[in-house]
Parts: C-alpha cells; structure tokens; sequence
C-alpha cells in the first residue's frame, strides 16, 4: 500500500483513502462545440503510458475529497511530488530519497 | 510410551508438562514447548512424509521455517484441519493430531512409491512433454490423476469457524528477526525512546542463540542474555514484541506484512482470540535481522530419513533436549557441523565421524573435535547412504574418487554453508550482489530505506553482528526522530559479547559423486523432488536463464520456496553453463516469504463484515410485512410483499393493478441525493446536465440526463429547484457514489470558478413514493403548509413544508405514469412516516409494492432504467430522450462527444417497444433479435432486448429493445431465436399504457 | 472478555412522527474498550471559502479550524476540519447550527445532515487498536493528537473520526453503514482486548 502525501491534508496518507482519476494535465476546450474530431480524439481517448515519470490525477475521495495531481514513476511505484488541481506541471522535478 | 531419545537434563523445558499427541493414530509423549517435529524425534521418529513426485520416504530436515519434508495435516476437527504444516513449526499442545500426507495406504507402505522406480519417466519437464496431447485430455484426464498422485494435504471441505483479525500499525523502527542482532538493534532503538517494533516467527525470540552454545553475552549464555532483553522489550510502553509472527511480505515505502499466529498452539484457544492477526505496519526504518539458513549437501540418497541439517540437530539438542540418533555421521563443508558434532558428543552421544569435503580443515573447532577424539574424513565425500525408512549407513569415498568405506550411522548431519536470508531485502526491491570469495548472495543496493544487520548480511560472527546491529539500531532510531536528541538520556550500553561462534564459507552446488554425468537421485530440492541431474538436463535442452531452469524444473517452485535449494541449483545451472553464478543470476524472490492462510488475509471481512449491508430506515417495516428482499449494490431492497399463498408473479400482477387502480407505496430512499447549493448553481447544472436549468423555477422539477464526455448516457434522475442558488438532484441507486464524484471532478478541476458546493444527502432522507390516483388523497390529511391542489402543486414540482409534524421536501414527480408524490423525510423519521401514510393508504385499499412492480409500472411507460436499458454506448437520442437536450445551449458535458461521426450514423440502436405475437410470452432480458429466423448461423444480430415483464395492466407481456435503426422499423415482425424456438415479436413504441399521459393528473 | 450488545429502547418523541434512529442505544464492551451509539445530534456540511470563514465562525460561535486534521469545539458544539473548504458541525446540545448559519450573507453552502450521520463513541485504553484494525491511519497521540480529526476508512467503509480525548474516539458514518462499522468496531474491540 502507498503512501500518498495530499496537498491538501498537507500530510501522508495511506493509499486506501485515495482513488486514481486518470492521467493529468488533459485540458478541457473552453469550446467544446468547435473541437475537431482530433482534437476530441486526442483530448478524450489518447492517453500516454510512459514507462517512468507519469502525471496523474488522484482523489482523497476517502479524506478531504480533494482531486489534485501527482508525479509517479512507474518503474519504482514511488511519488516523486504531489500538487494541487490547477496547478502548472511542474518544470523540474525533485530528487527522490528512499 | 516413554521418549526414548529425550535426554535428562538437556533442553530448555521442563520435562514435567508432558503432553501427548498423535501422529498418523499412534500415541506419542511430548512436552510442552515442544515442536511437532522436536516431539517425533523425541520418540525416534523421523519418518513424517511421502515426497511429491517419487513418493519418497522423508524425515525431518530442519527446524524451523525452511522445512521442506516434514509436512504434515493438523486436525482439530473436521472444519478445522490444516494441510501442509510443517512440523518443524507447529508448536506441540496436549491432544494435538497430526497426518503424514501424500502417502496410501500408510507412510511406511506408499503404493505411490513405483513412481521412484518409474523415475527415469518422471524427468524434468516430464509432464510438459508427456500429457500435451491430446489437449482436451489434460483438463479431464491427466491434471486431475495428477493431482490426486501428488498431493499435499487435504483442504477441509467446511467453512472455517475460526476468526482472523487485523490491525494496523505504525512505528520509527521495525525490526525483523529476533535473533542476536535483531534484539540488538531493538534495544538501541528503544532506548532512545522512539516507536518500535521486532517480529520473530518463532515462539521465543533468541534466533541462533537457540543451538549457539558457545555464545556468551554480558555474563550469561547467549539464549538468557536474549530472554533478559526480551523481558526488557515487553516492558517499555514504546515497544512491541511480536513472537509466532512472520513477516511475509515487504512492500512499497516500508509496508510490511505479517501474520501472527495467536491460537495455533494452544489446546483450547478462547472463542475471543483470532487464530491469526494480519499486521500492515507502516515503518519509517526497518531493520533486516533475518538471519542464514544452512544449506544441506547435495549426494546421492541425501532425502532419506534421518539424513538432517547439522543445526537442526544442535537445535533439537541445546534446545529441545531430544537427539536426532544414537550414533549421528555427519557430513560438511565448513566448519558448523563440528560445533554440532561436540554439542552431540558432549551429550552423549556416539559420533560415527566427520566427513570433511576440504583438505586439511583446521581451526578451533576441528581441533577440539580432534581432541575430544572424533574421527574425520577430510578430503573425502560421503557418496551414497543406505537405508529405506530410515538412514542406516554412509558409503565415504576420496573427493577424488577411488575405494568406498562404509559407515553404519543412524542419523546424517550435514552442512555445505549457510546461506544469508535475503528475502525480505529482495522483496523490498534492493538488488543482492554476489560475493565469490564466500559464495553467497548479500545485500547490495538498496531500494528502501531499510538496513541489513548480522548473518542476512553476510556478517560473520556474534560479537561483529552485534556491534553492527547496535549501530543500525541507534541509527535508524536517531534518523527516524529527524535528528533530534534521544528521549532518554542514559544511553545503553552496546551488549558485551564475550564468547562466540562464527564461521563462513562452504560450498554450493553438488558434490562429488552426484557431479555431471552421474544419473544418481541427489536432491537439490526436497519438497519438488527436483535432483541435480534434472537442473543439468533442463540446461542441455536449452534453458538458459535461471528463471527457465527453474519453472522447467520446479526448483524452488514448492511451498518451501527453494530455502535451501536456490543456491545449490543456481550453482549447478551454472557449472553445467560454463558460467559463473552471477552470470546465470538468481530468481527474484517474492512475497509470501512462508505460506500464508487465506483467513489472515480476509481477516475481518467475511459474513456481515465480507461488504457493508445497507438496509434503509423503513427496511424493518418491509421486513414486518414480509417483504422478499433483492440485493442491489450494497443495498436491500424490497422485491416485491407476497401475501398469503401469492407467489412472485401474483404479488407483482396485485401490486402493478393496485398502484393504477388506487395507489402504492414504495421505499425509495436508496435513489442518490446530491445538494447543489450556491449562486451559480444553475450554471453548474447546465454544465452537467444535457437540459436547460437557469429557467427552471423554483419549486418546479425536472427529469434531467447527465452524460459523459463521450456523449454516452450516464445517469438520469428527476432534479427539484428549492430555491434560485439550491438544487436537489437524485440519481439513480447504483449511480449515487459515481455521480457525486463526476460532478465533484468537473466542478474540482474543470469549473473551480464556479461558486457551488455538493453534498450528499442520499441519507439524509427517507424517501417515500407514493403513486396512485388516490395518493394525493392518502398524503393531503397527513401534509401541513402545502397546498396540494393541482393548480398550486403541479406534476414536476417541490414543496417544502411539514408531513406528520416533521420536515419534509415533497416532489410531486412520478415514475409510474400514475398522479404521483415522493416523500422526502429525515431518515430517522421515514418509518413512522411511512407508517402514517400506510394508515391512511388502507382507507384507499392502497398496498406496498416493492422494485419489481416499481420496474414493470415504468416500462408499461416506456420510462427507461440506465444500466438496464442503456449500456454504457446509448445516446439520448437512441433511448428517445432528444426532447431532454438543451438544444440551444452552447456547453455541457457530453456536448462534443454527441456530435461524433458514430453517434450521428444512421442504423443506430434505438430504443423501441416488442410486443410479442402471442401476448403470453415474455421475452428473455438480454434475448438477441434477427430479422430472418431461416437465415445461416451465425445470424445478424440487429438488436437485443433490455427489459421484459408480463403487464397485469396490459394483459400482455410487454417489452422494450434496442434494434438497429428501430424507430424506422415500426410495425415490422422480428424473431427472437431461443433455445427451444423462434419468438415472433412486432415493433411498437415504447409506451404501452396511457400513451396520452393523462393519468399523470387522474 | 466481550459482553453481547444490548439493545435499548429505540424511540426518541417527538411532537410529531417518532424518531427511531439506526441502533439506538446499542453498546457493547471488552476488557480496555467499549463501543457506544451515540444519540442523535444536529449536524450539517459546511462549505464556503476562506473569506467567509470569519462570518460563518462568528455565526456559529466557534473558530472554524483551518488547519488540516484539527477540529474547534465550544461547549456541545464542535466543527471539524474535512477539507480546505468543508467542515462537518456537530451540536450536542440540540441546537441548530442549520439555523444559524441562515444568517450568514457571506458565500457559503449549509446542508442539513442531521440524519445522515450516525455516531458511535470508541473508548478506553485499547480504543486505538480497536480502530486500527480497520483505519489504516497513525492514530497514536503525537499524530492524532486530542482533536484530531479526519474522513478516512475502516474496513469497507467511510468514516470521520474524532479523538476526543486521550483513549476516546467519536466515530461518524453514514447511516445505512452503522451496522457494518457498529459490527466492525465490536469484533475489533473482541480482538483489541484480546
């Protein structure tokens, strides 16, 4: 089970408390209507799956039932950093201990 | 009987507490703290296992956890019976029964056996080749017969009436392994204050210091010095002393599981203890204490009984007070198995010689093995053993060949090395590297924030492991406080060590006489019956990697998990490869580290606790009045309310007229409520909804439908305005958690500027529907401060006021084409509500009716169920629903998605009504349907039915489908191919009943 | 050893409909803990920004917490911490905080949930292991300390916890899972006194 530090709770959490919401960082068009097809494709059903750094969404559905984002590497399972929803992705990423 | 092999005086347990046991039905004497094993072997008994593959007689190897013979079945009773205990850790209590396995008629005669005389068939990779074809036969003929040759034990076929707990735990320090250095590192921990844990699989913490009994700490023999600290431990309130608890698994940011085992060694456990507590610790360090494993010697005939590993025996001795045998050979190739060999002498008992692998071994301990006048054979192997039951002899020849001698032994001890228990390190991802000068794999990079200490980490030595493991101790523990000074300040004094045992080296891989062309049964893994020729023949057809040989082998693929033969096996591979072990690699180990039982890792979560139960508050009312209940989701909910010799189809036939000839009253608490509250409510709900909302009015409802972003039907539910920055959503049952957190996603991250918050209130409200002509009627009388009139209270709208003197929202809304209301009260007040209304229903001769009639009034409507009649692919305007789309509006969820090529294609699936040719047939939910009957198989498939039901209302069956192009098909005849014949059905519209809809004010 | 539930009376008058809450009165008991329902209280979601916090805590009577994990309580009446923008206000004393918070022009939302909550109180020295061996939380002082407060799990089910004083919890679900958590939190209590 991870450990996921919340940016909101400000603190780790155990994993049971949280739920995956997919990748992040997936831009919703202010104009829906005038989206092309690929650009809907792209924007609904294309989603990268690096072997490495991923950014993510995550809920504390089962704490402050906030939705905010997370660097992970797929590799290791670890968290490089989490950050609140709205926030730009992050231009360098922190160096990870054990 | 009397223990003949117990010897007085010798042993750590008082010989006084006898308990008797049996094994395979005959009586034996033990004592308590005994082992099942240390028990056997007391009264001479080696013989406790059959192997898997050649039926093979087998003994006790071990004793401890990497025992891979002496598996046996532990019956309490018939629900209670365990298969596959090893004996080596199945603690003795008074009445214990116990079962040889794999073994018919009896252990000492196995018909099973002609699979050692077969066994030139029986190579590895034997049933690969063999029972391929053909492919049908291995399912029905071959696995089957298989699985009843090779058994392990027997499962019970009841369900287990004992409980399983869990707890989770947090600590700065965990320890595992409560050996020397384990209990080392746990004192300089916890002497500084910090949270500790230390978990030990065995009984009594004390690790090697069990049989070491050269070991001398602070003035006393190693195993008190260990009891002392043990004492110690249990008193601070900062640590906690795990015994009978095996750290299984070691995962992702210093997760550890375990299992303690609470009750398997008592005669009677107490109904409150669990027979095992799960631990999910969550360690900020952790200390690896683990420990060596000592390695057995791969000759010919090294599996019969008696033949042991040299520490077992000094474990059974310095431990249990029991010899293994009268006149004891022992066979090494390092320097352990003297320590064994004194301790053995020294007790009494004859030493048949040491047969010594090396050259010229010298040291202290073959000096005094010299002195005490023990004959060794150095250079030399022991090639054969003799024997069937039991060992009974050693056949000695030089390592280089040449004349046999053989020697009569009763019990063979043997030691190639020891191997560092580096499994829970793999786990945790660190990479091991191997250390040539010593032959054995250690920790190398780590991967979590753990540190090895003591013989898992290749440190040799008592005083040396203690020093490390002290140093680890203090600094786990400095580093876990962050750096901060010690919450004590007499800092405790690092334990003197003043005598120890120590010892390295040895040799993996087979020894002379099982080398490469011999075809000789020299097993390298016990429990699979996997031998040094097959791990080469897996090499000559062409395994290369470690991982090939050991899946084409089985090597160390049993429930031991190769404890004692990865080593020898990965040596093999690579002598036979011309590579070096590093080259060949070592297999990953993995998680569980022993077995673990299927109870500890359900632990709380069977019968009421297996899933939450969720029952509504006026559940108990349904249950009076005899309500048959279905499982929806988590939820109970009323089926249908039989009365007296009504079956499911009458009670639903009385239900469905009584609710359009008078009124029903139906539990509809478990619809998903949602509070949409704040100034820009309405903006929200246009963005989530495909219908227009900022005109609703307050106190006005409306059915809306949410989508996905794919265009796709989501939910749907009727939704009230209370106010102009206050909406009351409801969805559908099973969509409740979904929709909250859809709507919590997009108002989160795609529209924070929005000022609107969301609660859930599913429970916050019991939810009465009451749907009738006469539910007006039966509601007015109870209702105060609304006026239910049609003018003031039309179809689709909200009041709030008070029903039975408490505060209710009630919408007048139905779901069953009839004048209909739903009564929304505090849930706690949703019985006694109901019971009013029921009161007053009676006067109307008005009846309960539960989700079936629910369900077959709302198709007689054509009202559509999502999940039911809608997939996950349907439109709004595949399901008729076009009407219920904002057609001006500029955005909501699901907009663009509507818009897809596919979605706006002619011929897609559109809901439609069936009505079947003879009206007494009711359709299959889920039937597929065809345009020509007669056409070949495989058939087109245009359309599949989604709801079926006989309609009392309609004296018909009716039904609703999606069909290709539906709505174009009106009046067509289709077929509906079933099993026993074709169903002929005709297209209709959806509604069935009242197809005006005047009712809705009737 | 543990002692059986009781059940009591499972009434509470009111001037009109009777009140029946889930498990009323229901408790039960082990060496070191006991499990309680407790009675019916006021209660109601709270949601609004931080530039509403002032109004809305001065309408209520208490500093609504803005600390992750900590919750304020005046007399019977507390308001916990759930998220940046969200506290659960509990009443004991039957004293609507629904009502007060009426007169708050500032941006907020107040939902009713009296009757959507049920709580049970977890008490005595083994009430710590009694919920960790469902809430996969730190429960011990230092990082729960007395206030503490957080929306978690146990077992299979969500809910919000409160220490209320050294070895005394306030656990909060949703009502159609008491039974599950009531359930839950006696067979641990069993084993935690165990």
């Amino acid at each position: 089970m991870l450990l996921i530090r919340c940016p909101y709770c400000e603190e780790e959490r155990p994993e049971l408390e949280f739920r995956n919401a997919g990748e992040a960082h997936v831009v919703r068009s202010s104009e829906m209507t005038a989206t092309s097809d690929e650009d809907f494709e792209a924007f609904f059903f294309i989603r990268s799956n690096p072997k490495g750094i991923i950014y993510e969404r995550w809920r504390h559905i089962h704490g402050c039932a906030r939705f905010f984002n997370a660097v992970r590497d797929t590799v290791t399972d670890r968290f490089v950093m989490t950050y609140k929803a709205g926030e730009k992705k992050p231009a360098r990423l922190p160096k990870v201990g054990k | 009987m009397t223990a003949s092999y117990r010897i007085p005086g010798a042993g750590r347990f008082s010989h006084a507490k006898a308990a008797s046991f049996t094994f395979d039905g005959q009586s034996y004497a033990g004592v308590e703290g005994d082992t099942l094993a240390s028990a056997l072997l007391a009264n001479g008994v080696h013989l406790t296992g059959r192997s898997f593959k050649y039926h093979r007689p087998r003994g006790i190897l071990s004793a401890g956890a990497e025992e891979p013979n002496a598996l046996v079945q532990i019956v309490r009773d018939a629900a209670r019976t365990t298969p596959n205990v090893r004996a080596t850790v199945q603690e003795l209590y008074d009445g214990l029964t116990a079962h040889s396995q794999n073994r018919w008629p009896s252990l000492s005669f196995d018909v099973g056996a002609v699979n050692d005389m077969a066994s030139p068939f029986f190579s590895a990779g034997f049933y690969y080749k063999t029972f391929m074809w053909p492919k049908a036969a291995w399912k029905n003929l071959y696995e089957p017969k298989i699985r009843a040759a090779a058994g392990l034990g027997v499962a019970p076929d009841q369900p287990d009436p004992d409980h399983y707990s869990s707890r989770f735990a947090h600590c700065d320090v965990l320890v595992l392994g409560g050996g020397a250095a384990g209990l080392a590192a746990a004192l300089a921990a916890a002497e500084s204050g910090v949270r500790v844990v230390i978990a030990d699989e065995q009984a009594e913490l004390g690790g090697a210091l069990r049989f070491e009994s050269g070991a001398r700490i602070e003035g006393q023999d190693g195993w008190s010095w260990a009891q002392g600290v043990v004492a110690r431990l249990k008193t601070m309130p900062n640590v906690r002393v795990l015994s009978r608890t095996t750290a299984f698994g070691y995962y992702a940011q210093n997760f550890i599981g375990l299992t303690e085992r609470v009750s398997d060694h008592l005669a009677a456990p107490g109904r409150d203890l669990p027979r095992e507590r799960l631990w999910q610790v969550r360690a900020k360090k952790v200390v690896l204490a683990t420990g060596s494993i000592e390695r057995h010697m791969v000759f010919t005939d090294n599996d019969r009984p008696g033949v042991m590993l040299a520490s077992a025996a000094r474990t059974y001795l310095n431990h249990y007070g029991v010899a293994v045998g009268k006149n004891v050979g022992i066979f090494t190739a390092n320097d352990s198995a003297y320590a064994a060999a004194l301790d053995l002498k020294a007790a009494g008992i004859a030493i048949a010689a040491i047969v010594d692998l090396r050259d010229n071994p010298a040291g202290e301990l073959v000096d005094r093995a010299r002195a005490a006048g023990i004959e060794i054979h150095d250079g030399r192997a022991v090639v054969r053993t003799g024997g069937r039951l039991r060992v009974s002899s050693m056949t000695v020849q030089r390592r280089t060949g040449g004349g046999e001698r053989t020697i009569a032994v009763d019990a063979l001890l043997m030691s190639a090395g020891w191997t560092p228990s580096v499994h829970l390190f793999s786990q945790s991802r660190g990479k091991v590297v191997f250390n040539d000068e010593v032959k054995r794999f250690l920790p190398g990079t780590y991967a979590q924030d753990c540190v090895s200490v003591g013989a898992c980490n290749g440190t040799d030595g008592l005083a040396a492991s203690i020093d490390e493991a002290y140093a680890a101790g203090t600094k786990a523990a400095r580093e876990a406080r962050g750096g901060a000074a010690a919450g004590k300040s007499e800092k405790p004094a690092k334990p003197k060590v003043e005598a120890s045992e120590g010892w390295s080296r040895g040799m993996v891989g087979a020894a002379p006489g099982a080398g490469p062309g011999t075809t000789v049964k020299a097993f390298v893994d016990f429990q699979n019956d996997v031998t040094a020729k097959d791990i080469r023949q897996a090499v000559h057809e062409g395994m290369r990697s470690i991982e090939h040989v050991k899946r084409f082998t089985t090597n160390g693929m049993a429930t031991d998990q190769g404890k004692t033969s990865n080593m020898h096996g990965l040596a093999i591979a690579a002598d036979e490869l011309g590579k070096t072990i590093p080259e060949v690699g070592l297999t990953t180990f993995r998680a569980p580290y022993t077995p673990v039982t299927f109870g500890a890792i359900v632990n709380h979560a069977r019968g009421p606790l297996f899933e939450p139960t969720r029952r509504t508050a006026i559940h108990p009312w349904a249950e009076r009045n005899g309500a048959v209940f279905e499982d929806v989701g988590q939820w109970k909910r009323a089926w249908y309310f039989p009365q007296a010799g009504e079956d499911m189809h009458k009670a639903v036939d009385r239900e469905c007229v009584t609710v359009r000839k008078s009124a029903g009253l139906f539990d509809a608490s478990t619809l998903g409520k949602i509070e949409v509250v704040g100034p820009d409510a309405a903006k929200f709900m246009e963005l989530l909804y495909t219908n227009p909302w900022e005109k609703l009015e307050p106190g006005r409802c409306r059915y809306g439908i949410m989508l996905r972003e794919d265009g796709f039907i989501y939910d749907d539910g009727v939704v009230g305005r209370l106010s102009a920055d206050r909406f009351h959503v409801t969805t559908t049952t099973g969509g409740a958690p979904r929709v909250m957190n859809h709507m919590e996603d997009y108002l989160q991250t795609e529209f924070p500027h929005l000022n609107v918050w969301l609660t859930s209130t599913t429970e916050q409200w019991a939810v009465i529907a009451v749907q009738g002509p006469k539910s007006r009627e039966i509601i007015a009388p109870l209702v105060e401060g609304i006026d239910m009139a049609d003018e003031a209270m039309p179809h689709m709208s909200v009041r709030e006021g008070k029903i039975c003197g408490v505060p209710t929202r009630l919408f007048r809304m139905s779901f069953s084409g009839e004048r209909g209301f739903e009564v929304n009260v505090p849930a706690d007040y949703g019985e006694a509500v109901w019971e009013a209304l029921w009161v007053e229903g009676q006067k109307h001769g008005a009846c309960a009716y539960g989700t079936e009639t629910m369900h077959v009034l709302r198709a007689e409507k054509g009202y559509i169920i999502v999940g039911q009649d809608t997939d996950g692919t349907v439109t709004p305007n595949d399901a008729g629903l076009d009407w219920a789309v904002g057609k001006k509006k500029t955005d909501f969820v699901g907009i663009r998605g509507l818009t897809r090529p596919d979605l706006v294609a002619k011929g897609r699936k559109q809901l439609v009504g069936l009505r079947t040719k003879d009206p007494k047939i009711v359709l299959e939910e889920g039937a597929q349907i065809v345009a020509d009957p007669k056409q070949p198989i495989p058939m087109k498939m245009i359309g599949h039915v989604t709801s079926s039901y006989w309609s009392e209302n309609c004296g018909r069956s009716i039904a609703l489908a999606l069909l290709a192009g539906g709505r174009d098909r009106m009046g067509e005849t289709l077929h509906v191919p079933m099993p026993d014949g074709v169903i002929e059905v005709e297209v209709s519209g959806t509604v069935f009943f009242d197809e005006t809809g005047g009712r809705l004010n009737g | 050893m543990a002692r059986a539930p009781v059940k009591k009376q499972a009434v509470v008058k009111t001037d009109g409909a009777e009140r029946r809450p889930a498990l009323a009165g229901q408790e039960a008991s082990a060496t070191g803990v006991s499990v309680t329902v407790l009675p019916p209280a006021e209660r109601i979601s709270l949601r609004g920004s931080e530039a509403s916090r002032a109004a809305l805590s001065k309408a209520l009577g208490l500093t609504l917490p803005q600390t992750p994990k900590t919750s304020a309580a005046k007399g019977k009446r507390a308001a916990l911490w759930l998220g940046p923008d969200e506290w659960l206000v509990i009443d004991e004393a039957g004293k609507d905080p629904l009502a007060d918070c009426a007169k708050v022009s500032a941006l907020h939302s107040a939902v009713g949930i009296s009757h959507r909550n049920v709580a049970v109180a977890v008490a005595g020295p083994a009430a710590e292991a009694t919920l960790n061996a469902g809430c996969p939380q730190d429960l011990s002082l230092a990082v729960f300390p007395v206030g503490a407060c957080s929306r978690t799990v146990l077992g299979k089910a969500e809910i919000v916890l409160l220490r209320t004083a050294q070895d005394a919890f306030r656990v909060e679900c949703w009502r159609s899972f008491s039974d599950y958590v009531f359930t839950f939190l006696q067979e641990a209590m069993r084993d935690a006194a165990a």
